[in-house]
């Protein structure tokens, strides 16, 4: 077998497996909240949008909003799990100055999404990742500590937005299945158009549990929960941190409390909480606001047919249909505003190059200025043109290159650069003979050189009649014409 | 005219039609007669001037099409009334001026109708007496140191006393029925799901029903018709084709079955309801219908189940109630002690121990043996109506174990006051209509109740079998004006 990245944690005696699942919360994408009409827009100034329901006023009662349940739906299907046509809404009762109606509107023992799935390509093949449910819930409003030196103040905005808890099975095992994990759900959610999927702006944040057990134990070691992770980056740095304090325990045969822990970004590392036996009796009922959520068959087959290509399908087809290799496949489905991109390139071009182009040079320009393809300094059409001129012999790939440098300022048309500048590649072999029998005239020792065996010249040729063209020479051409030449 | 208070509301509503009356002279008497009753602390807030406004307004440009028109009516401090201190007889609420307004009362203002008032309840609907409002004990208007009952009390005495014409209430447990039983008034509390919860301050959100409270069945149908209405704003409000119960009510109720179900004749129960309930029978047959002797099995669980579901609904609905976003804050250390102190000085005692059996019963470890068996329970108590509503069209049942008793007689005894509505709630949990009407006088000269409990949605048929029991049994309340 191959040699895998799986992750170990080894000690002097023992190799220690790590067993990761994930709670994700995602925010639905939603114009309105769960249960309130309220606007969900980020970053509005704090208690602007905030309805009587997302503040608990006396009375006020919650509606459930139908869209955000498609989005579940969505989710569901796209998650590849069971939709559960009769789920409950339950409360969840606890006190906190961010929670205004003391309890939590969420789903517990009747989730409105079962089992499902999520495939994970990693280096040394595929590996599937159970999801134990998803369930529709509403956000807390958010206390703000650092205003003043004596008084908290509560922010409601956030309150009563809807999120979706995505449960996956116990089935990662190292700090890189998680971030293929993550970042494969975020690429189905965004494709579904259900999650923004953007963590700096809180849409997606995870609650991560870690166990470790000796490698070919099977039973599960007590696990911790380490709440509220907000980047991918910081996930793994705790897995990291926890999974070694846990196996440092258990070689100094101490055991493990199961209990819920912070990460501390600044210091790297995890904290305790609170204990098991701290921990909060939710007291959850269902809510009697609320009738069962019931979904009908029709319901559900209408949103099926609203289900875009998703990634594993979309990866399928350009592998299929383009001759693409499964990485370059992975790298352009893996988000679906590149997949868009190449698609509308691929429109009118190319696929070969498109792929090359679109990984290669654009990838290069969006990563040096720190862009996403949606902000691409070159838009589709264009590089679709550029792909074209090289194609069917108006440029060389390397003069196609320049004019790419000058097409990212403002998005230029490569075609009016190409006049422009007179780039247009010398294609006519009688033009290209003259300058190649020039360079063979000024260069007869070389000449002699090659033909008594030093075949490497031929480069050197090329590139000499490269330089009389100013770069504009077709060079299959020149190639081929010189070839006649010095072997005639 | 003298005594524009003593007409009822279809009465007033003749006179203002026939410009007889102008909705400023009804207020008036209304408001006058108010002014000299507040020895019974029947209002926690009131509104007089801003009705007599209102008043006047409306005389200036009279429609006379609405259903209510320039009436002023007092109502439960449990609706929620925009720029109108609502307190649901809390300390916690004491403070609090909603910036919005309940459907139900909404709906009567859209029919013309004038906020003449807040009245006094019990402490967030929690009491069968009323003493447990942080405003104060209500005087029933019956007698001097009587309760009204509860929770809706402040509503009932005033209604009995005069103050308002008709009112509506809030019924969990039998809050609207059992003070209309202890004052000789017509209290219904519709199907669950017909009158929107929007707007009122929750107890019990799968037991809350608003209803209608008046002097005659005919003012509670033509005010169940204003106030029963599907709303989107209430995911629990039903829509159902309504009737309209006000000129569909007959006295025709030939042919009927009605139900008497045995469990209902609870050990210890007194001699005076037994009799009572014996001439609701008679009553019945003179009227045409048929009795049926049915059984109602779980009728004996209905009182555990009760006061296991609604305090458990009670201790989350009450949560919000932290001091953080409004009404009464008691200021603390910290957070934990902010929240204690408020929740401490600013619920009552028994709104406290409601909240504490509440959170008890939903306990991890006790969830099961109490909340979700009273569920199932409270599923077999639907069936049981189900069942016996194949053979009955309406059940004929006492309101209250008990006529009005004195004010501080069972204050140190919950489970003594709880047993006021045995015969209330399993109505509430079985999500029914049940209209309570004026029956006869015990002993004392305090009225009785009968209850007549209905199929779902079908009001009208509750309606229509008190309306002509009404006729027959002719009762007049004996008001002394001994307050005065």
């Amino acid at each position: 077998m191959a040699e895998t990245n799986q992750f170990f944690i080894e000690r002097e005696q023992n190799k220690y497996e790590v067993v990761i699942g994930l709670e994700v919360h995602a925010q639905v994408t939603s114009a309105s909240k769960l249960f309130s009409s309220s606007p969900t827009k980020f970053g509005a100034e704090p208690n602007t949008q905030v309805s009587l329901v997302d503040a608990a006023f006396p009375g006020m009662l919650p509606v459930i909003n139908e869209f955000c349940v498609k989005q579940a739906i969505k989710t569901g299907i796209g998650l590849k799990a069971k939709i559960n046509k009769k789920s409950i809404f339950d409360r969840k009762n606890y006190f906190y100055a961010d929670l205004p109606q003391g309890y939590q509107i969420s789903q517990y023992k009747y989730p409105i999404i079962g089992e499902g799935k999520v495939i994970l390509d990693m280096a040394d093949g595929q590996k599937e990742i159970g999801i134990e449910r998803l369930h529709l819930e509403q956000d807390a409003g958010k206390s703000i500590h650092d205003i003043d030196p004596t008084n908290t103040f509560v922010d409601l905005n956030r309150s009563g937005v809807a999120l979706m808890e995505i449960v996956s099975k116990p089935d990662l095992r190292s700090p890189d299945e998680v971030n293929a994990y993550i970042k494969k759900l975020r690429s189905i959610m965004r494709y579904l158009g259900t999650c923004d999927g953007n963590m700096q702006e809180g849409s997606l944040r995870a609650d991560v549990n870690v166990s470790v057990r000796r490698q070919g134990d099977d039973n599960f070691g007590t696990r911790c929960e380490i709440k509220n992770v907000n980047s991918i980056k910081f996930m793994q740095m705790a897995i990291i941190y926890e999974a070694n304090r846990q196996v440092d325990l258990i070689e100094e045969g101490k055991s493990i409390d199961q209990e819920t822990r912070l990460f501390d970004t600044k210091k790297n590392e995890t904290r305790s909480m609170r204990s098991k036996e701290d921990a909060h009796d939710y007291r959850y009922f269902p809510d009697p606001d609320l009738l069962p959520l019931e979904i009908s068959d029709e319901f559900i087959s209408q949103i099926k047919d609203e289900i875009p290509e998703l990634p594993d399908e979309k990866k399928k087809r350009f592998i299929d249909k383009f001759n693409l290799s499964s990485y370059e496949a992975n790298i352009l489905v893996s988000d679906i505003d590149t997949s868009k991109y190449f698609e509308e390139v691929i429109k009118n071009s190319d696929v070969k190059l498109a792929t090359n182009w679109i990984t290669g040079e654009l990838f290069a320009v969006l990563n040096e200025k720190n862009l996403e393809i949606s902000e691409s300094p070159v838009s589709s059409n264009n590089l679709s043109k550029l792909i074209n001129l090289i194609k069917d012999g108006t440029i060389s790939g390397k003069i196609a290159k320049t004019i790419f440098e000058e097409m990212i300022d403002g998005d230029k048309d490569p075609q009016t650069i190409v006049d422009q500048k007179g780039l247009k590649q010398e294609s006519d072999p009688k033009a290209l003979e003259e300058l190649i029998n020039k360079v063979i005239k000024n260069n007869t020792s070389k000449v002699e050189e090659y033909k008594s065996g030093k075949e490497k010249l031929f480069g050197f040729f090329v590139g000499q009649v490269m330089k009389e063209s100013k770069g504009k020479g077709n060079p299959q051409l020149i190639n081929k014409i010189l070839k006649e030449k010095l072997n005639g | 005219m003298s005594d524009i208070t003593k007409l009822s509301l279809n009465e007033l509503i003749q006179n203002i039609r026939n410009k007889k009356l102008s909705s400023t002279e009804i207020t008036n008497s209304f408001i006058e007669r108010s002014e000299k009753s507040k020895k019974l602390n029947t209002y926690v807030t009131d509104n007089f001037s801003s009705a007599l406004e209102a008043a006047k307004i409306f005389d200036e440009k009279p429609n006379m099409d609405l259903k209510l028109p320039g009436i002023p009516i007092a109502v439960k401090d449990l609706f929620c009334t925009n720029g109108v201190r609502t307190t649901a007889g809390s300390n916690i609420l004491n403070n609090f001026i909603p910036p919005y307004e309940s459907t139900v009362t909404q709906s009567m203002w859209d029919e013309g109708a004038i906020l003449l008032g807040k009245l006094n309840c019990d402490e967030f609907a929690m009491g069968s007496s009323n003493e447990t409002s942080f405003f104060g004990n209500v005087q029933n208007p019956i007698g001097e140191n009587l309760v009204p009952g509860g929770s809706s009390g402040g509503s009932s005495a005033a209604l009995a006393a005069n103050l308002t014409p008709v009112t509506i209430g809030t019924d969990t447990g039998g809050s609207i029925r059992q003070p209309a039983s202890f004052t000789g008034t017509v209290g219904l509390k519709p199907t669950y799901g017909s009158c929107s919860r929007y707007g009122i301050v929750a107890f019990a959100s799968s037991l809350d029903q608003a209803g209608p409270m008046s002097q005659n069945v005919k003012d509670a149908a033509l005010l169940l018709e204003v106030i029963s209405k599907f709303d989107n704003k209430d995911s629990t409000s039903i829509d159902f084709k309504r009737n309209k119960y006000s000129s569909e009510l007959t006295n025709n109720i030939k042919g009927l079955k009605i139900g008497i179900p045995n469990e209902y004749r609870v050990e210890g129960m007194p001699k005076e309801i037994e009799d009572l309930w014996k001439k609701g029978i008679e009553i019945i047959k003179d009227c045409g219908a048929e009795i049926v002797d049915i059984s109602l099995p779980t009728t004996k669980y209905a009182l555990p189940t009760y006061y296991i579901v609604a305090p458990a609904e009670a201790s989350s609905n009450l949560a919000r109630y932290d001091g953080v976003k409004y009404g009464f804050r008691s200021e603390g250390e910290n957070l934990i002690d902010m929240y204690e102190k408020t929740r401490s000085e600013g619920f009552g005692e028994e709104v406290k121990r409601r909240i504490l059996i509440g959170t008890y019963v939903l306990s991890s470890g006790y969830y099961d043996a109490y909340y979700l068996k009273a569920q199932k329970v409270r599923q077999l108590i639907k069936k049981d109506f189900d069942n016996v509503y194949n053979n009955v069209d309406a059940i004929l049942t006492p309101s209250t174990p008990s006529s009005a008793f004195k004010i501080g007689e069972k204050t140190d005894d919950p489970v003594s006051m709880y047993l006021n509505d045995i015969f209330t709630v399993p109505v509430n949990l079985a999500g029914l209509p049940g209209i309570s009407i004026p029956a006869g006088i015990d002993n004392k000269g305090f009225p009785l109740g009968l209850q007549i409990i209905g199929k779902p949605f079908d009001e009208q048929t509750i309606l229509n079998i008190a309306y002509s029991m009404e006729e027959k049994i002719n009762f007049k309340n004996n008001i002394t004006d001994w307050w005065m």
